[in-house]
Parts: structure tokens; sequence; C-alpha cells
């Protein structure tokens, strides 16, 4: 069960929240120089790391918000939550 | 090899059971090999024997981290089945169906192929309606299947709460008869006797940290055992294929979720279908023990923990008793959860990588363990030719770039 810090609303159960997947993916552009290659990489290509992973969280049955959360995939630790523009924490 | 039959056994019955050889040896790994097969699961060995099998080539080495069956083969709910909606799928795990229903005398092991029917259950009107256009598809496929009406289902499967005040009501469902389970562990001992008797090299305790390059082609790979050269190399490594592309230098489009799986403590003979009900995202089967085999959906987030938490284990608990309320005061024995490799149209990757010299066989997601035979069949035919078999030539990971999805996510029973 994780225990994660809404950083608007405080720490709440697992259950109150969605996942978005890996968060700081750059769109690129502009579209007449992308190839498809590089769109699709865009689309469908993830980091997927064992270890430290850098993820969108959304608060739905809560404030409604996105924000951003460090985690361990294996270990499940939730390193750090900072903002949804925020960048990248230091933590490792 | 000594072979099973009615006469071994009757032989070894009668001296004390003391005279079964070790079914498959322990060798040292040799400095190189034609093949190297990256994962001692279900699809790793069921490749190394087709290799050698049906292409000839026999100086093959399965490299597994831990024990053979440690990971997703030894993590599923063995349910093997080929209701799939678009052509490319129904044709593979079609294929994949066939392969199972002669695996026993193939490997000459009881893979316990058990093709006790498996129905799905519609809860409204519209899953009805989508149940009849399954239906269709399968049948255009040339698949068996059948509607069912609730009376139908209810003289199947007694326990199931099929009254109209249900919480989940049932309004019908269908059925693939073929569809049923296997012994996971059996399917992963009879491919791997059944490759080594052919001389594939099954090398445990050997974890990949690292490939050796020649120019631009991966020609080896550096293990925890020492490095071992590679005519060429297949990674089928299941949830761990994205760590070992990253090993490479190549990115997959992979996700790693945990998939739970529970059972419970054994029960008489209660339940001799296996039931799907992807409404609640719940599925049960009982095994050979009389244990009660759950299934659900993901832990909808990137996880390499083989754990799974609470949450999701509540949310297959509740829907289950509400879909079996008698069974309220059974418990639970255990629970595991298998990392699966995720992909955005749920259908699997079988071809060659970005990387000369690798292939991919992954991202079978929630899906591994049917598709095992037919897996192994077209990777030892990819790799042998350095060409797709005609099964699964829609399954490359050139698929992505095309826009050519074969969206399988909402027809494959479970959505993941």
């Amino acid at each position: 069960m994780l225990l994660i810090a809404c950083p608007h609303c405080g720490p709440r159960d697992e259950a109150e929240f969605v996942c978005g997947g890996q968060t700081h993916i750059a769109r690129p552009g502009p579209p007449e120089t992308t190839s498809d290659a590089q769109w699709a990489r865009y689309l469908f290509e993830r980091d997927n790391p064992k270890g430290l992973h850098l993820e969108r969280w959304l608060h739905r049955h809560g404030c409604g918000q996105w924000f951003n959360v460090a985690r361990d995939t294996l270990t499940h630790e939730v390193k750090a939550v900072y903002g949804l523009l925020d960048t990248r924490p230091d933590v490792t | 090899m000594t072979r099973y039959s009615l006469w071994s056994l009757l032989r070894e019955g009668l001296t004390g059971h003391r005279g079964w050889p070790k079914a498959w040896r322990d060798p040292a790994p040799r400095p190189s090999y034609d093949v190297v097969i990256v994962g001692g699961g279900g699809h790793g060995l069921a490749t190394a024997f087709y290799l050698a099998r049906n292409h000839g080539i026999r100086n093959v080495a399965v490299l597994e981290r831990g024990w053979i069956g440690q990971g997703n083969s030894g993590r599923n709910t063995t349910v093997i089945r080929s209701n799939y909606f678009f052509p490319e799928s129904a044709a593979f795990y079609e294929f994949a169906l066939r392969l199972y229903e002669t695996s026993a005398r193939e490997l000459n092991f009881n893979t316990m192929v058990s093709q006790r029917g498996l129905i799905t259950l519609s809860h409204s009107r519209h899953d009805l309606e989508g149940a009849r256009r399954w239906v269709n598809a399968m049948h255009l496929n040339g698949i068996d299947s059948e509607m069912l009406t609730t009376a139908d289902i209810a003289r199947m499967v007694p326990d199931l709460d099929c009254s109209p005040g249900a919480r989940h009501p049932i309004h019908g469902g269908f059925m693939q008869r073929r569809g049923g389970i296997a012994r996971h562990d059996a399917v992963v001992w009879g491919y791997a006797r059944a490759a080594d008797a052919l001389g594939v090299d099954i090398i445990q305790n050997c974890e990949v940290t690292g490939f050796v390059f020649d120019g631009p082609r991966a020609a080896g790979v550096q293990t925890s055992r020492g490095t071992i050269m590679a005519g060429r190399i297949g990674l089928a490594a299941a949830g761990h294929q994205s760590v070992l592309a990253g090993m490479a230098g190549f990115r997959l489009p992979l996700t790693t979720y945990a998939l739970q799986a529970f059972v419970s403590e054994p029960l008489k003979p209660w339940l001799d279908k296996v039931v799907i009900s992807p409404a609640t995202g719940v599925y049960a089967s009982q095994s050979d023990k009389g244990e009660i085999v759950l299934g659900g959906a993901l832990d909808l987030y990137p996880s390499y923990a083989q754990r799974g938490n609470l949450p999701v284990a509540e949310h297959v608990m509740s829907g289950f008793l509400e879909l079996f309320p008698s069974m309220a005061r059974v418990r639970f024995l255990r629970q595991w959860a298998g990392m699966t490799d995720v992909v955005h149209d749920s259908s699997p990757i079988i071809g060659a990588a970005p990387v000369e010299g690798i292939w991919l066989n992954c991202g079978w997601g929630t899906g591994g363990f049917k598709a095992i035979p037919a897996g192994g069949w077209t990777f030892a035919h990819t790799i042998a030719n350095q060409a797709p078999h005609p099964l699964v030539e829609g399954f490359g990971l050139d698929r992505f770039a095309r826009g050519a999805l074969i969206d399988e996510a909402a027809a494959s029973g479970i959505a993941h």
C-alpha cells in the first residue's frame, strides 16, 4: 500500500490516486520536421526503469490535481513529491 | 533421456523410484553458442526446443537468472484460450492452443492440459452485445465459440449468483469449449527436458549483466558466470526485457506492471470451468489440487516488485465474492505477482531488435502463458531464418512507427 503525500491535501492512501505514467516527456516538433519514428517514440516508448522512476499522479478522489512523484519501482518507496512544472528533484 | 511411459512408471514403482534420472543436465556455460536465449521461462525454453527440433540448431544455451520457471511462468493463472478478436491474434493464439493440445505427447511430459471450457460473463445488455460481436469475430476466424443464456451458465456454474438481484447480474455470456487450463510448471519442465534431450544447455543462476559488441553487432553477453559469445541472441525476459534492452542501448515500447494472482485453501471439486468476468476484472478456476485460482486486473503503476499491493487484492476478492457469495468463508493461502511487460496495443512483439544480432520475444502483457508454444515456435523460426514467421509478421517492432497496431486491449478478456 502506497502512502502518497499530495502537495495540496497531504498524505493519502494510494486508492485515491491514479498513476499517469512517466513525466517530463517532451513533445517533438514542429510536426513538419518530425519523422514517423520520432513520433512513435514520443507516443509509445517509455523509460520503464527497474529503480527510480519519475512519474505523474492524479489525486482523482481528492483535489483533482496532477503532480509529480519520484518513486522506486522495485521497493515502491516514494522518494519525492513535486509540482507538475517543477524540474526533476535531486534524488537517486 | 528415459522415456516416461506406463512401463517406466511400473518398473520404477517396483524398484522404489530410485532409478529416475535427472530430467535435464546442469551444464557449465561454454565460451560460445550458435544461439543464446536470455530468459528460462516458457517462451525461452520453448524457443530453444523448437530451434533444435524444427531447425536443427542444437548448439543453443538458455540463460536464466534464477531457476527456470521462477518468473512469470511460475506466476500466472495457467489459462489457455484463443478467444481473440483480430485475425492476426486469432491465428497466432489458435496455433498456440493447438500445440498445447498435443504438447503432452510431443514433449513426453504430462502438461495436464484440461480443456474444461472457458466462460466469459456478460453483466449488462451492452456486455451481451459485445459478446455477440466477439463470438461472430471468432467464428469468422474459424475458432469455436458459442453464446450462452443465463440458464446455461447457471446449470454449468451452480454457485454463481445468477439471481436478478445480484450486484453484477448475469445477462448471459459466451464460451470457448476448447479453452481451459494447463499445468504451468509442467509446461516449463516439459520444454526444458525435451530441449535438453536435443542438446540444449540450460544454464541456471546465470544473470546477464551486459552485451559484447563486435562493431554495431551484438556478439555475446556478459553474465555472472563469465562472457558467452553468441551467433544470435534471443531475448525472452518478459517484465525485465526493458532492462536488457537498456544494457544493449535501445528502448522498447513496454511498461512493466505487477499482475497479482491468488489461491485458496484446497476444496473439493467445485468449479469445473474457467469463469471470466471482464466487468468486475476477476477470473477464477479450480486447480487439480482443489485450490481456487483467482486473477484480476493489474496494479496500475510501474513496478518490478513481484508482489503487488493490497487495494487490488481487495478489489479482486470483493468482485469474486459478489459473483460467488457462498465462498465468503474460504481462506486464501498464497498471493503473488508476475511482472508483465505491457504494450500500448496489448499485442506481443516478436522480431528483430534495433541492434543487429538481437531478436525480441516480449510484450505478452498479462497473457504470456497461453502463448508459450506458439511464441517458442515462431520465435525459433524468426531467429533461425532471420525473418519473421508468417504468423508474427504483424507483430514486429516496426508496427508502432507505421501505425499498424493490433489493438487487442478491449478484446483479450481482461483489459490490460
